[in-house]
């Protein structure tokens, strides 16, 4: 038997473990570093790091507070707590039916009551990130391959692939249709996934995408569907900011596609959500799975095991989400003030001479800097990048982090701040806009 | 085993290797026949089923028929190899007898016939402690109050994913003071998760890759081989303890297992305890945890210690915690790695607060990251500060809680006393192992099933048999007594009375 002679510190650990997968050395995260150091304060720090890369919703936090101001029973289980013994005993990973019934319905009403869920095919976990890790797990094996549209989420390299095994292979768009899919993209990713010997096992859109800020198109879901069904693989449609479209009538959810086709092929289909970004409350760690597979749903379940939604958080949520007058004037008043938001952020934009991807949807907005870049390479986005982050002091999410193959495109949220505080930012752009024509007008 | 697919492919007829291959393989198939024999546990009247045998076994008789399962994929596309294990209906005793019970549960009042559920460690023995708290604190909302103004910003927005710091100083202020201020926890070095349960499978993730193993003492908690082998790929490799030392664990043979393992090329990576021990409720002594850290210093691996039944000690044996032991010897600490939670001792498992401690700096960078997929809800870590920092109720709730476990524990195993069915011997947990040997037909796994089956179908009552906490002697069962009240001790023993009654007269003699 061998000894091994090591130092006794050195006490081996895991691949996933020392692994840089979690991508957090990325500028993605960089920024959010320099923010944490020197974080903005309307009154306290004016002249510090304005945090423009994290995509959270609080702009509609009174809705909730006033909800919550005049609904104690949510956070209580009632007088004298009587509904708390099954509560704090409750581990099923079923998990509690009000809220399951509860989330189905704020789903159906997001979508217009265009579609119908079944309470019994959402499977609850701690927050979205958890669901898309679990999905992986479920529809693929290490080693296999899932394709996912650039631009998109940093995190999903995280997420997808960490403790998965799992790869990513992106689907290429660009600028010059919007960034939207294409069947020929789909087909040049699944071919350059068969030429590095992966098998493909499906595909993961967001829809709204993250960071483009807008809607896909029917016809573009349709070809998708089209293109998953003759491939034989599966697709998750991660609808994490369905409720954040700024007009109801731009979003179609791959489930509206599914019931105009009778639900054929729909046993290929999952959908993800949460209510981190269209409800703001990313720190209650709610997220779902909707499955139309029923071993994805059984396996799912038992999965989530590792991942269970605390049962007063399900209380509490199950009270407020089954208020459809709370959730009806939620949705409505959310979306009027995304969009105004979205407006501002825009017309700002605008007037410093920057134009954006049209969006309808999300947090955030996809802003081209590209006639800027001293070269049109990656390089030159990242010292771009570096010089709004330590002069201009915003923390903006740079696309190369997002695997867009054009240089330049950045990422910049907008609904995790006052409005007066994007007002500063926008003055900040605006004055470095000025200072550099200046100086090229000097060159 | 992959090495044994050649052998398949030559058998499926690719004839022109045939000679050239069958020789070789034959010798080599030949020898891992041979290792397989030598592998498998001491001998039993009965052959070991898949569950108690190596998992080596289990997973060579797995790898050929998955071959299949490739080619047929469920409904019309495929899900992954990993998925389709899991979606298999469960077949441990340990998870029929949770449905069923869960499905026709007990209730004194309005249903005395249906199933009394003694399969799951849950403690209802504090409960209107707890309530009674909750009523009178949660006046104000759980939002908590900004100049008397409501404020969700500070629950609502993206918090630490391993918790905030509020939270890990109150869990470490409870965690020592349930194990008897024997020790200090460090709030820097603890990561919250939803429940105990990711915080084994997050260590998992941690210390070993797929294909290494863990060491675990026999019988153990059937969770665990979900914990630590669903998604991560790592095996458990069972050490046997046996009644006749009261089940306790024994270098010699963790040294045995280590050494047989790594013979078959498996990486051992770590040992997992739960002390105190679930299902048998008996503690490691300073002296074992010692040894423990020796032989893990010797072979270089790490050890996990489940201390989530610290709180719930019922005798008068001395709970000492592996941070203890680490605190006043200078071993090594980095290969060591401590879980907890509040679902046992505060009864309080729907609202998912486990705990990782670890002394290792880079396992707690790598674990901080992890709880993104497993963290813990933002208002109940707010509703825990409040309860957890409650000094004068948490101090009431323990010394209660011991005195009724206590109480509900000296009449459950006199219970069964009474029935000539004796408890090993046990300190701690939330519930007694109990020796039914003499009540199955034939001294082997089956008997005890049907035993198992006959006290669930017939008696009514859900118990954890031996078998799915991987014991080697069967007849053996975990019974949980903290779920049920005083009055229903006698309704059980009738229960187990009645549904033994006809295989033996045992019960009458002494």
């Amino acid at each position: 038997m061998v000894i091994e002679i090591e130092k006794p510190s050195s006490v081996r650990l895991s691949k996933v473990a020392i692994s840089k997968t979690h991508g957090e050395d990325s500028p993605y995260f960089a920024g959010w570093k320099a923010y944490d150091e020197n974080p903005y304060d309307e009154v306290h720090n004016q002249s510090g790091v304005i945090q423009m890369g994290l995509a959270e919703n609080q702009v509609s936090f009174d809705l909730l507070e006033k909800y919550l101001e005049e609904h104690h029973e949510a956070s209580s289980w009632g007088k004298g707590a009587p509904g708390f013994r099954e509560n704090a005993l409750f581990q099923d990973y079923h998990g509690l039916k009000s809220f399951r019934q509860a989330m189905a319905n704020f789903m159906e009403q997001i979508r217009g009551g265009k579609v119908k869920f079944d309470p019994d095919r959402i499977v609850l976990t701690a927050g979205a990130t958890a669901a898309n890790e679990l999905l992986t797990f479920i529809l693929a094996d290490p080693g296999d391959a899932l394709l996912v549209p650039t631009p998109y989420y940093p995190g999903f390299d995280r997420d997808l692939r960490w403790r998965t095994g799992v790869k990513i292979v992106p689907i290429h768009c660009n600028s010059s249709n919007n960034f939207q899919i294409t069947p020929q993209a789909l087909e040049a990713a699944y071919q350059s996934a068969e030429s590095m010997d992966l098998k493909v096992r499906g595909i993961l859109i967001t829809n709204p995408s993250n960071p483009l800020g807008s809607t896909i198109q029917s016809s573009i879901l349709n070809d998708i569907l089209d293109f998953v069904v003759h491939k034989n693989i599966h697709l998750v449609s991660d609808e994490i900011y369905s409720g954040s479209t700024f007009s109801p009538s731009e979003f179609v959810s791959i489930a509206e596609i599914l019931r105009n086709r009778n639900y054929k092929d729909a046993e290929r289909v999952h959908i993800v959500y949460s209510l981190s970004k269209d409800l703001g409350l990313p720190g209650f760690r709610v997220g779902t799975i909707y499955s139309y597979n029923d071993d994805v749903v059984t396996t799912a379940r038992r999965m989530s095991s590792f991942t269970l939604i605390s049962s007063q958080t399900q209380h509490l949520l199950a009270c407020m989400l089954s208020n459809h007058e709370f959730t009806q004037n939620y949705i409505k008043t959310n979306r009027e003030r995304l969009n105004k938001r979205y407006d501002m952020i825009i017309q700002g934009l605008k007037k410093a001479g920057i134009e954006c991807l049209k969006g309808n949807a999300g947090l955030f907005c996809w802003m081209n800097l590209s006639p800027l870049l001293n070269e049109p390479t990656r390089q030159g986005e990242l010292e771009l990048w570096n010089i709004i982050l330590n002069q201009v002091k915003l923390n903006i999410s740079p696309g190369s982090s997002c695997h867009c193959s054009e240089p330049g495109w950045f990422r910049v949220c907008f609904a995790n701040m006052s409005e007066q505080t994007l007002r500063v930012a926008l003055q900040r752009i605006h004055k470095f806009m000025e200072q550099r024509k200046v100086c090229s007008v000097n060159r | 085993m992959r090495l044994i697919v050649p052998l398949q492919s030559v058998v499926q007829g690719r004839g022109g290797l045939i000679f050239g291959s069958l020789i070789p393989c034959a010798l080599f198939y030949f020898l891992q026949l041979y290792l397989k024999r030598h592998r498998s546990p001491k001998p039993q009247s009965n052959p070991p089923s898949p569950t108690t045998s190596s998992p080596k076994l289990a997973e060579m008789t797995r790898t050929s028929s998955r071959s299949n399962l490739f080619s047929r994929s469920i409904g019309q596309v495929r899900i992954s190899s990993r998925a389709i294990s899991i979606a298999k209906p469960n077949e441990s005793p340990y998870y029929i007898g949770l449905d069923k019970a869960s499905e026709d549960p007990y209730d004194r009042l309005s249903n005395p016939d249906g199933v009394i559920q003694l399969g799951l460690s849950e403690n209802r023995l504090c409960f209107d402690l707890i309530e009674k708290w909750m009523s009178e604190n949660l006046g104000h909302s759980i939002t908590g109050r900004d100049n008397g103004e409501l404020n969700i910003n500070g629950i609502a927005t993206y918090q630490p994913f391993d918790g905030t710091m509020e939270l890990k100083l109150a869990m470490a202020g409870f965690m020592s003071h349930i194990m008897g201020g024997a020790v200090t926890f460090e709030p820097s070095q603890m990561v919250l998760t939803a429940g105990a349960t990711p915080a084994i499978e997050t260590l998992c993730f941690c210390l070993a890759d797929q294909g290494n193993a863990f060491l675990v003492p026999t019988p153990y908690y059937p969770g665990f081989d979900r914990d630590v082998k669903f998604r991560t790929g790592v095996e458990l490799i069972p050490v046997h303890c046996r009644s006749t030392d009261n089940f306790a664990l024994s270098i010699t043979a963790l040294d045995q297992a280590f050494n047989q393992t790594r013979k078959h090329g498996t990486k051992i990576r770590g040992i997992l305890l739960s002390n105190p021990a679930n299902p048998v409720g008996n503690l490691l002594s300073r002296e074992m945890l010692y040894a423990i850290l020796d032989f893990a210093r010797e072979k270089n691996i790490h050890v996990i210690s489940d201390e989530i039944f610290a709180g719930s000690m019922y005798g008068n044996e001395e709970f000492v915690s592996m941070a203890e032991v680490l605190d006043s010897e200078g071993f090594d600490k980095n290969r060591v790695h401590i879980v907890y939670g509040l679902s046992k001792d505060l009864s309080l498992p729907g609202f998912r607060v486990g705990v990782i401690y670890s002394f290792n700096e880079n396992v707690l960078a790598a674990a901080r990251k992890l709880t993104r997929f497993s963290s813990v809800s933002a208002p109940t870590q707010r509703l825990l500060v409040s309860m957890l920092s409650d000094a004068r109720f948490i101090e009431e709730y323990i010394k209660t809680n011991k005195r009724r476990l206590q109480n509900m524990h000296a009449l459950f195993v006199a219970g069964l006393k009474g029935l000539n069915i004796r408890c090993a011997d046990s300190s701690a947990g939330l519930y007694c192992w109990a020796d039914m040997s003499k009540l199955i037909s034939s001294y082997s796994e089956k008997g005890e099933l049907e035993l198992w089956d006959k006290l669930l179908n017939v008696g009514k009552i859900n118990v954890t048999p031996g078998s799915a906490c991987h014991c080697i002697e069967p007849g053996w069962f975990r019974c949980c007594f903290t779920t049920l009240a005083e009055e229903d001790i006698p309704v059980v023993l009738e229960r187990i009375r009645k549904a033994v009654e006809n295989t033996t007269d045992l019960l009458n003699s002494s």
